[in-house]
């Protein structure tokens, strides 16, 4: 016992502790248990969605109709569906196109929000003002209706782009359109604040553009919630996406979705063939809740109040 | 502002109102230009605009593609059953949500509160669609009533029985084929959805409620009612829960719409004869109009339940008022 605590007492004398930003941050989001854990969970599942090609020996599309409908087993692991697809392989095909959704979403959400807030909080005034009334009315429309109406909007409008893969890119664009308001909110906060600072004044005696003043001097220093909120962002956009491929106006079959397997599940699950309900549900759950509690550990991460 | 957006929508409609018109071969051109200027088609876009929120303000919302009943109808037919559905789930989330906040806030880092916030993380991320099919699989697959109608009660009927009925309906509003169905079977009836719905706001709500209740909780009056020898039932419910309470009501307000969200899914799985889903089923037909009119519906029912909320904030905060 005692010739360790001598041991430390001379590294910590002999080696000063290196801190980077980087290195705090890390210590400070490894107190976070529960964020750790999940984000194990959440790189499992990634890494699974990624090389599911050269892991499964099963193929997402084609049907075998000799394996339909057989409950979890070794060979199985999660049954397999009313083609005789296997459910874990589809789950993880399912993965990619939910996780990448919910990533390029929150980009479109970010890039708008941000932009916008930025804009609003910076000249403030009448441009403000109709900047946040616009914001507040798309609040207040019901959002998961309108989503709908869009979808159906944009399947009429015939663009190939917008189509390709069972329609992956018009879902992201109406996810996105819809869901930045909150990040609006948040950066026109900061911004109220920042551009008061004294290094702002400095930047604009020096004669620097507004454009560069704001992109360049203040939103870096808005980086922390922006960075939390889009976490907590793609949680969100998951979860939508989901919600509107259940429903079925989301990413269409055979494209597999999480959300658009709980369709499929739901006429299933009455004849017995439960597993092929639960299973989509718990990747959406699972992943949803690693990234809530991620984004927890990455609030208390970088908030400069608690370093240590 | 909201009707200027549903307008808007309503004119990037695939192919337009003409739509209907143009795959008519027995048209020609000139009839489908006079049929325009007829119901003044050809007219700028602000003139329209005027002379549709005027049909809307009078009551004339147009006829379903679907059913050529009108839209108002149909919609009438419907709404009650969705606030029926609403408004019960509302209290019964207010009802879970807010105690358990509040006795979190209180005891805060006891088991209490780990078990609570534990139980709020989870609630937020489940899909409420997948729960309802959770909730089927429990209640209406696997649990059956323990009434027998050959051999009598026995608890064991709960997992195992063979001519037994499920636990819980697994949807519609009443048995199917009954008109005027029992209390009993309504409330029967109400039970899985409620509970679907509920889980919903629960857990974001339990959290506001707590975040809230501790920020009161430290702060001087609090600890001036506990010197003045009140009792801690009073101190708690008088002076903190009350005040607490005000930035909820706000946040549970500008939820609002995601609940409408929610009642979509809940009626859907459920099949509950409400508003959300005549929205689902007119979305697979695209029928346009119907559609339109239940975003106008939800609109204005969001704009008028944040008009009460504000009023509720400044009966529970006074020092809020409206000029």
């Amino acid at each position: 016992m005692a010739t360790t605590t001598i041991d430390r007492l001379e590294v910590n004398s002999v080696v000063p502790e290196q801190r980077t930003l980087g290195g705090i941050v890390w210590r400070q989001f490894r107190r976070h248990q529960m964020a750790v854990a999940a984000s194990i969970i959440l790189l499992i599942l990634i890494l699974g969605s990624a090389f599911v090609s050269y892991l499964s020996p099963y193929d997402a599309v084609s049907s075998n109709f000799r394996e339909r409908y057989l409950s979890p087993s070794l060979v199985h692991p999660m049954g397999t569906d009313d083609l005789g697809r296997d459910m874990l392989t589809r789950l993880f095909y399912g993965g990619r196109i939910s996780l990448a959704i919910g990533l390029m979403a929150t980009i479109v959400a970010i890039t708008i929000g941000t932009t916008v807030g930025a804009i609003a909080g910076f000249y403030g005034g009448s441009i403000d003002n109709v900047l946040m009334r616009t914001a507040d009315l798309f609040l207040s429309l019901p959002r998961l209706f309108v989503l709908i109406i869009m979808t159906l909007l944009l399947r009429g409008l015939d663009i190939p782009l917008l189509q390709a893969a069972g329609g992956v890119g018009g879902t992201i664009l109406v996810i996105g359109i819809l869901s930045w308001m909150s990040v609006a909110r948040l950066v026109r906060g900061q911004f109220l604040s920042l551009k008061e600072k004294e290094f702002v004044e400095a930047a604009s005696s020096l004669g620097l553009s507004n454009m560069r003043i704001i992109f360049r001097h203040i939103l870096p220093n808005a980086t922390t919630p922006i960075i939390v909120a889009a976490t907590l962002r793609v949680a969100g956009a998951i979860i939508t996406e989901s919600g509107l491929s259940f429903l079925g106006f989301g990413v269409q079959p055979p494209t597999p979705t999480w959300g658009n397997m709980l369709r499929n599940a739901q006429d299933e699950m009455l004849k017995g063939h439960l597993w092929m309900a639960f299973f989509p549900g718990l990747m959406i759950f699972l992943t949803v809740i690693s990234i809530n509690y991620i984004g927890d550990g990455l609030r208390d991460a970088l908030d400069p109040h608690k370093l240590r | 502002m909201i009707s200027f957006i549903v307008f808007g929508m309503i004119e990037l409609t695939p192919g337009g109102p003409m739509a209907a018109f143009e795959e008519n071969p027995n048209l020609t051109p000139e009839d489908l230009a006079r049929l325009e200027e007829q119901l003044g088609l050809n007219k700028p876009f602000h003139e329209r605009y005027i002379q549709w929120l005027g049909k809307i303000l009078t009551g004339d919302w147009g006829f379903s593609q679907a059913t050529r009943r009108p839209v108002l109808t149909e919609i009438g037919d419907r709404l009650p059953n969705t606030l029926e559905l609403m408004f019960i789930a509302f209290i019964a989330t207010l009802l879970v949500a807010l105690p358990i906040g509040t006795i979190s806030a209180l005891k805060q880092y006891s088991l209490f509160d780990h078990v609570a916030t534990l139980f709020a993380f989870v609630g937020q991320a489940i899909p409420i669609f997948w729960f309802g099919l959770i909730l089927i699989i429990i209640f209406n697959v696997w649990l059956k009533n323990p009434v027998s109608p050959s051999t009598g009660f026995s608890w064991s009927h709960l997992w195992s029985c063979v001519d037994c009925k499920p636990l819980m309906p697994g949807g519609g509003m009443a048995p199917y084929g009954v008109d005027n169905p029992s209390i009993l079977q309504r409330i029967q009836h109400l039970v899985l959805p409620v509970t679907m719905l509920a889980l919903f706001g629960a857990g974001s709500y339990t959290r506001y409620m707590r975040g809230q209740m501790l920020e009161v909780i430290h702060l001087d009056y609090i600890r001036t009612a506990r010197s003045k020898g009140l009792k801690e039932s009073a101190v708690v419910l008088r002076h903190a829960f009350k005040n607490a309470l005000a930035p909820v009501v706000t946040i549970i307000a500008l939820d609002l719409p995601s609940l409408f969200g929610g009642a979509l899914f809940t009626e859907t799985i459920f099949s509950w004869p409400g508003m959300g889903r005549l929205f689902f089923r007119s979305a697979e037909r695209v029928d346009f109009p119907l559609l339109m009119g239940i975003v106008m519906i939800n609109s204005a029912l969001i704009v008028f339940f944040n008009l009460l909320a504000d009023i509720a904030y400044s009966f529970l905060d006074p020092r809020v008022r409206y000029e």
